[in-house]
């Protein structure tokens, strides 16, 4: 059973959003995400400043397995983005809803956020997905 | 690996198997419409001896011509047992090994040319090959507009000094991609790129600026004063790079401050004859923070579970099979068989042996300068130092001195005004290590004589030989 915390958003390429207090978001992608792509190697993170649309790719995570694009939940501007990754790309694989987070947004129209599944919705839409 | 191909038996018997009755009936959903049909133009197969004496022929009208044409191909001389080694069993496969089980000689080898040409360069890493020195400058100028992220521009600085050949392959390769290449005229007098001819485009967006040294007129390029402009304008530099020539001179990596990013070019200097337009190879390197942006196949050395060392295929993915569109290349396959002829060509000739190759290259260059230049009628065009190859200006019609020394069997240069319409009557020469005193000697000697009957005074007969 996957871990799907429930106070995050999840998206249908499988990244998971957190609203900060600042009214940010934080962006990873998801444990189930993580698990299918298997030893992260190289995580390739936006520019800071960068504009990006919602779901727009704006991250690659490669894994000993496969590269797959990392897409925005909202649009806005890339506020900050995990330096530390570049060094231990493992992060992901090990805690990928805390200090796996990729990126984060400053959203441009927060009822963007809406679009987004809840734990609940992101759970049955594993189960959809294994069938 | 031997390869079989499949007998008449396989064929039906696969064919049995998925119940079809012909091969031709797999492709049926492909509509009518579609399709080719009978091909015209293709001639009827010939016999192994009809074809054996059609070859020779087509060999003998070529000639062998005492060449003093460069232009981007150069006649080097390759010592005999490069391609009696290339040509071995074991080697003769143009195609990159997938299969580390099957393959680890042909992978080590790619493994030591990636080093060797990682050396030559001066950069960090260098792929597996791509087609040619054209090709690879396009391959070039897509890699940097992906690893330039401060930029958004999409354009590219190209100096009308670069290859008009490369220049053109990289216009049809990239101009759909909505990428702008920006030309950069050259200096009437020196031949070469000034800072000035840039400086338009001082504090503009710029992906990258392509620089080759030698250029194709031969002229060495001030490729440090060049990159520290380019970086310092947030633009990546591209450096295209004649191989021999970097045994002498500053190698791309070590251009200006920081060395040029990424460093691409033909390698058919390094042991591949001279044929006619190809097969050839086109080499690229650059440096470590921009390797996931690179084209092309990377063998890397590991170990295995018992600590044994081998070569596989890395980094993989960059490339198609892996990233679908959004590979860094569709380009994924290399030139296999020449890249294997250019590792034993610099294996057999060493460090010190390619330096002495590229200072013998220089010196007959200057020789044969000096030789043809001995004419009044003849001048330099460019007063910059070159490498093995520089303009001349004839001050008589270039086509009445080149028909009478192609009679001579002698190659005399490269035509500039075909490429470069203000440079009428200027013959781009070249020597390499090949060319003789003697060689030099007869091709001023041919020379002379063509411009004195010319140019004899109440003497308008045209000479013999033209």
């Amino acid at each position: 059973m996957s871990n799907i915390p429930v106070e995050l958003k999840y998206a249908k390429t499988h990244e998971w959003a957190r609203t900060n207090d600042d009214g940010s978001v934080t962006v990873g992608i998801s444990d189930t995400a993580q698990d299918q792509l298997g030893d992260m190697v190289f995580i390739e993170v936006p520019e800071v400043g960068a504009t990006v649309t919602a779901e727009e790719a704006c991250a690659v995570v490669e894994s000993v397995k496969a590269a797959s694009d990392v897409y925005a939940p909202v649009g806005g501007k890339i506020v900050e983005v995990n330096e530390g990754l570049a060094d231990s790309p493992e992060t992901v694989n090990n805690d990928a809803y805390g200090e796996g987070w990729i990126f984060r947004i400053e959203p441009s129209d927060a009822g963007e956020l809406g679009a987004l599944m809840d734990a609940d919705g992101y759970t049955g839409f594993l189960a959809a997905e294994d069938h | 690996m031997p390869f079989i191909p499949h007998s008449e038996t396989d064929v039906r018997e696969m064919l049995a198997t998925i119940g079809s009755d012909s091969i031709e009936e797999l492709f049926d959903e492909i509509p009518d419409s579609l399709r080719t049909g009978k091909l015209s133009g293709v001639p009827e197969g010939m016999i192994e001896q009809e074809i054996t004496r059609l070859m020779m022929q087509r060999a003998e009208a070529d000639g062998r011509p005492l060449c003093f044409m460069g232009a981007g191909a150069y006649d080097h001389h390759i010592p005999a047992a490069v391609w009696e080694i290339t040509t071995r069993g074991e080697f003769y496969s143009a195609y990159t090994p997938y299969q580390a089980e099957a393959s680890q000689g042909t992978l080590q080898l790619i493994y030591e040319y990636q080093t060797m040409m990682a050396q030559l360069t001066g950069l960090d890493v260098s792929n597996a090959s791509l087609y040619d020195g054209a090709s690879g400058l396009a391959e070039a100028v897509l890699m940097a507009v992906r690893a330039n992220r401060k930029s958004k521009s999409r354009r590219i600085l190209i100096p009308t000094t670069v290859h008009p050949y490369y220049r053109q392959t990289t216009h049809t390769i990239v101009n759909n991609q909505k990428i702008e290449l920006v030309e950069v005229p050259y200096c009437p007098e020196g031949g070469n790129t000034l800072a000035e001819a840039l400086k338009q485009y001082e504090g503009e967006d710029i992906a990258a600026l392509v620089i080759q040294q030698p250029n194709f007129f031969g002229i060495l390029e001030d490729v440090d004063i060049l990159t520290d402009w380019a970086h310092a304008q947030g633009a990546l530099v591209i450096g295209v790079a004649n191989p021999i020539a970097m045994a002498l001179l500053k190698p791309p990596g070590a251009w200006g401050v920081k060395g040029a990013d990424i460093a691409c070019g033909e390698g058919q200097p390094l042991g591949v004859p001279m044929m006619g337009g190809g097969p050839y190879f086109g080499f690229m390197c650059c440096k470590q923070e921009f390797v996931r942006q690179m084209p092309g196949r990377i063998v890397g050395r590991t170990v295995d579970r018992d600590d044994v060392v081998g070569y596989t295929l890395t980094l993989q993915a960059r490339e198609q099979h892996i990233r679908r569109s959004k590979a860094t290349s569709n380009i994924c396959t290399n030139q296999g068989l020449l890249v294997t002829a250019a590792t034993i060509h610099m294996s057999l000739l060493g460090a010190e042996g390619l330096k002495r190759v590229a200072q013998a290259c220089h010196a007959n260059a200057r020789k044969l300068v000096d030789a043809l230049t001995a004419s009044e009628y003849v001048e330099p065009v460019f007063k910059r130092p070159y490498f093995h190859e520089t303009a001349l200006r004839f001050s008589l019609p270039l086509d009445n001195v080149m028909r009478p020394l192609n009679a001579h069997n002698i190659l005399p240069g490269y035509a500039l005004q075909q490429d470069y319409p203000e440079l009428a009557d200027t013959l781009l020469v070249c020597a390499t290590e090949t060319r003789t005193d003697a060689d030099i000697e007869m091709y001023a000697d041919h020379l002379g004589r063509i411009i004195k009957t010319q140019t004899a005074a109440g003497c308008p007969v045209k000479p013999k030989m033209a």
